[in-house]
């Protein structure tokens, strides 16, 4: 396993109470996987991304561990993660556009990041320029500053950078939401191509464009309101979900060439509970049309079949009496 | 629910944001002096109550008596209370123009913009201080009033453009296009929809030029351009520096309107400072 | 019943306003009553430009929109109100549409006051829950509350609620889903797909292809504020002509196909303002053709079917 995550929970301290985005959330990433973290907005995908790298106030650490490669590492110690993140655990962040400092050139700004590592940058330059023939970009741009660089260009040079240390895992968060959909899918092909070429060894995009993950993860986490629904193969959860909510919402995505006359989708009625003072028992069940008795207790997310887990008790039980 | 709320959160951190408190009861202890104090007072300020000349501080005369044996606690309590008049008028003028031109430059853009533009820039760039000297020297009476006026005109550049920026950031937002395309007149959207979202801010503006004009006034009196026809906290000092109170050492006629310049000047910074902590999200310490 | 001809907005851009940009060049499209046409571009097309031209929130530099054959620029005060009476507009941010210190309803209470000032309290109510009901709200449900109590989704619906209580015949909506979860989405876009077929003419300006084949009848693609390509929705989608619609065709992600060989991307090369936007992008430019000197003109290669791109002559087209 590349990535463990046991148990983790993690809250927002607000002036009102705790929101608690990251409920007790247990998984594993195998080496080599890419894994698609998807969800509606506020689901608390991007809680679990920063959890994983940098945990700051007012995010704050209640439970929980994280094993990578084997290793336990202190996700609630910033200071102690100071070695791991960017060397072990990295991301590409969301706003990656405006993530470079446009005062410095990008050769001097990479130094300055490697020197506050302790690495010296003439140690990595023939790596850095390697890296850049990969994506396509001139070794010319380390003497350019930021602002000099296209939207897709910038995006590139950032995964660059984020990569260089060959981190274990590599989190890239809403990454493509921002580009245009040409420029889009030259992104998401360089990610897979940074796993093939064994840059990193796995991979979580948090993304809430599904499409986007059935193109290039290996595996789709769903995410509903702090908790986990459901985890499986890509192709699993796109033609076979057994969540509720995984099943209604991939129904209501529009495929290219369907219109409404031929076909009439239709959305999820209700909306998301609200994380202060969540509901009691299965998160999804005011929404769920299922729901039944049992859905007042948690359901635990289990393996119902091989590498696919999931937290609904009407799968549970049908796999139990299976 | 939610003005409750943002009300309740405002109250909140108002309440606990310490640099407010403690320029807000500063302000006010000097306010109550500037109302109630007059009331208090025995003979007029320029009364010549004391043969005797310049007195220390007795409970006859609290805060003593000048060279002339003019009661200092009446002249102090009635130069606060113009001081007082000065910052409000001087300050709310400064802040009223600043606030429409703002609005006209901010909202209406191209052509307008560019004059309102210029027009701001020039009053900005103008030695303030040397024209109100040269219109001051030329008034024969200058009253309170007219102190006012001269600093009104010439303190909103400021204003102004802080108020043109933050229009023009709002104006973008997607609910003013919403009222214009319900066929809703520019002044109207402004006053409706642009203002109320900019009233911490404009608070602020207003207690800075509040400030500020006690400021100007103040020094606009100690050059001995003062108002020739009432007291003032700066008069005060003028008049004490000009009959050698510091060689004397008569240090209850000039202490006085000093600290309490200093004091009111320095309390609403500092309650500007604490109101910025209390709007501003991004400052507030949880 | 809305046109555009030849419109162009440029922008004086840089330190003396000495640079010019060229948001939009030179469209002319129209609308007809109760279509759905889908403006498709990337950021930067000019698509909301376009959008926010036709509802006059900013005028335009060259040519004329057109509302029933009258020149909305020329409206004054008074006939403009009568224009939005008739046209109205929902853009992408729900949460930017709403003054954040007023309840929701505000927005309504305007409309009020500036179209219907002697309206009886009893019947404005009466209207307003017919309003929200169309939109599929309960009255009792929204009302009297402020935009963060309301989901994304509901605010949008709120906006195009607010459109209907005046007798509008034209919609624009400025990706007004774009920003919804995708669980609320499609019933924002159903609902669009209802209004349709009340006879109403919307304008639906977005990034995304699925969601414009959903309801659109026409698509008119944008690219660096001129029209690549303009038709039938169906024929420019599975018939891309422009390479830049194609490209687009073959990078978005799909649920039910996997992304294809690889599509080649040219970067970096130099355009020029006088040639083809697409120049400096385009795999299959050619000099000889004249496409870094000169812009193509939109041409109709086959009935109901644009195409501004020189490897399409008219009459010369070999449709594979």
């Amino acid at each position: 396993m590349s990535l463990t995550v046991d148990r983790l929970r993690v809250y927002y301290q607000t002036l009102y109470g705790d929101v608690k985005a990251l409920d007790g959330v247990t998984f594993g990433i195998k080496d080599g996987e890419i894994m698609g973290l998807a969800g509606e907005s506020g689901c608390g995908k991007t809680t679990l991304s920063n959890a994983l790298i940098l945990m700051r106030p007012p995010m704050k650490y209640l439970e929980g561990k994280v094993y990578l490669d084997n290793e336990e590492i202190p996700v609630w110690d910033t200071d102690q993660m100071n070695p791991i993140r960017f060397a072990k655990i990295s991301i590409v962040p969301q706003y990656a556009m405006n993530a470079m400092n446009p005062t410095r050139k990008i050769g001097k700004m990479i130094a300055e990041l490697l020197e506050a590592r302790r690495i010296r940058s003439t140690e990595v330059t023939a790596e850095l320029k390697r890296r850049l023939d990969l994506v396509g970009l001139s070794h010319d741009v380390l003497k350019m500053y930021p602002i000099e660089l296209s939207g897709g260009m910038k995006q590139r040079m950032v995964m660059v950078i984020s990569t260089l240390l060959n981190p274990s895992l590599l989190i890239a968060d809403e990454i493509t939401s921002a580009l245009d959909v040409s420029t889009q899918r030259a992104v998401a092909e360089m990610l897979v191509e940074f796993r093939d070429c064994k840059i990193v060894k796995s991979m979580i995009i948090v993304t809430h464009d599904i499409s986007i993950l059935y193109q290039i993860a290996d595996s789709i986490l769903v995410m509903y309101a702090g908790k986990l629904v459901e985890k499986a193969a890509t192709e699993v959860i796109i033609h076979q979900p057994r969540h509720p909510y995984t099943r209604l919402l991939i129904a209501s995505l529009p495929k290219v060439g369907i219109q409404h006359d031929q076909k009439q989708l239709v959305g999820i009625p209700g909306n998301p509970p609200l994380l202060l003072n969540p509901p009691v028992g299965c998160r999804f069940r005011e929404r769920c049309p299922l729901a039944y008795e049992k859905c007042i207790e948690e359901p635990p997310f289990i393996e119902i079949e091989p590498n696919h887990y999931t937290a609904c008790w009407k799968e549970i039980e049908g796999h139990a009496s299976a | 629910m939610k003005t409750q709320k943002k009300k309740n959160e405002f109250l909140y951190f108002a309440s606990r944001n310490k640099k407010l408190l403690i320029g807000a009861s500063i302000i006010a202890l000097f306010l109550l002096l500037a109302l109630f104090g007059p009331l208090l007072t025995k003979t007029p300020p320029f009364a010549f109550a004391n043969p005797l000349g310049a007195t220390p501080p007795s409970s006859k005369y609290w805060l003593g008596t000048t060279f002339f044996g003019q009661d200092v606690f009446s002249q102090f309590v009635n130069g606060l209370r113009a001081t007082f008049i000065v910052g409000l008028i001087g300050g709310g003028m400064g802040t009223l123009i600043g606030i429409v031109i703002g609005f006209a430059a901010g909202y209406r853009g191209g052509m307008v913009d560019e004059i309102l533009s210029v027009l701001t820039n020039i009053v900005l760039v103008i030695p303030t201080l040397a024209v109100l000297l040269i219109i001051a020297a030329y008034l024969e009476v200058r009253s309170i009033a007219t102190q006012c006026i001269f600093i009104g005109l010439t303190a909103w550049p400021w204003v102004a453009r802080a108020v043109r920026a933050q229009t023009f950031s709002l104006r973008t937002r997607d609910f003013v296009d919403l009222a214009r395309m319900s066929g809703m007149k520019p002044t109207r959207i402004i006053a409706t929809e642009i203002a109320p979202n900019m009233m911490s801010y404009l608070l602020m503006v207003f207690i800075l030029q509040f400030g500020g004009a006690i400021l100007t006034a103040a020094t606009l009196d100690f050059i001995g351009l003062g108002p020739t026809n009432a007291i003032s906290l700066g008069l005060m000092m003028q008049l004490a520096v000009l009959w050698g109170a510091l060689q004397l050492e008569i240090w209850w006629w000039f202490v006085p309107p000093g600290l309490a310049i200093t004091a009111l000047v320095g309390s609403l910074y500092i309650m500007n400072v604490g109101l910025d902590e209390v709007f501003n999200p991004k400052l507030r310490e949880l | 019943m809305l046109a555009l001809k030849e419109v162009s907005k440029t922008y004086r851009i840089g330190t003396f306003g000495g640079k010019e940009l060229h948001a939009v060049r030179n469209v002319s499209f129209d609308v007809k009553p109760g279509e759905v046409v889908a403006l498709i571009g990337e950021s930067g097309s000019g698509k909301s430009t376009i959008g926010k031209m036709i509802l006059r929130l900013i005028g335009t530099s060259a040519g004329s929109i057109q509302f029933q054959g009258e020149d909305i620029a020329a409206f004054d005060h008074a006939r403009m109100k009568e224009y939005y009476r008739k046209i109205q507009g929902v853009f992408q941010d729900p949460f930017s549409s709403f003054n954040p210190i007023f309840k929701a309803d505000r927005i309504f209470g305007i409309i009020r006051d500036e179209f219907y000032p002697r309206i009886g309290e009893k019947e404005w109510q009466e209207k307003v829950n017919v309003s929200l009901t169309a939109v599929g709200l309960n009255p009792e449900h929204v009302l009297n509350k402020y935009p963060h109590q309301l989901s994304g989704g509901q605010l949008q619906r709120f906006l195009i609620a607010r459109a209907l209580l005046l007798d509008i015949n034209f919609l624009v909506a400025d990706e007004i889903i774009s920003m919804l979860d995708a669980s609320t989405r499609i019933d924002v876009l159903n609902l669009l797909s209802d209004l349709k077929a009340r006879g109403l003419a919307i304008l639906f300006i977005t990034h995304d292809l699925s969601l414009a084949n959903y309801i659109s009848e026409r698509a008119i693609i944008l690219y660096r504020g001129c029209i690549a390509e303009m038709g039938n929705i169906q024929t420019v989608f599975n018939h891309p002509l422009h390479p830049y619609t194609r490209l687009l065709m073959a990078s978005v992600p799909r649920l039910d196909k996997k992304w294809e060989e690889p599509v080649s991307v040219v970067d970096g090369r130099e355009a020029t303002l006088d040639g083809c936007p697409f120049y400096g992008r385009c795999p299959v430019a050619d000099k000889t053709l004249g496409c870094d000197r000169f812009q193509p003109p939109l041409a109709e290669v086959e009935p109901n079917h644009w195409v501004s791109c020189y490897h399409y002559p008219v009459g010369k087209i070999n449709l594979r």
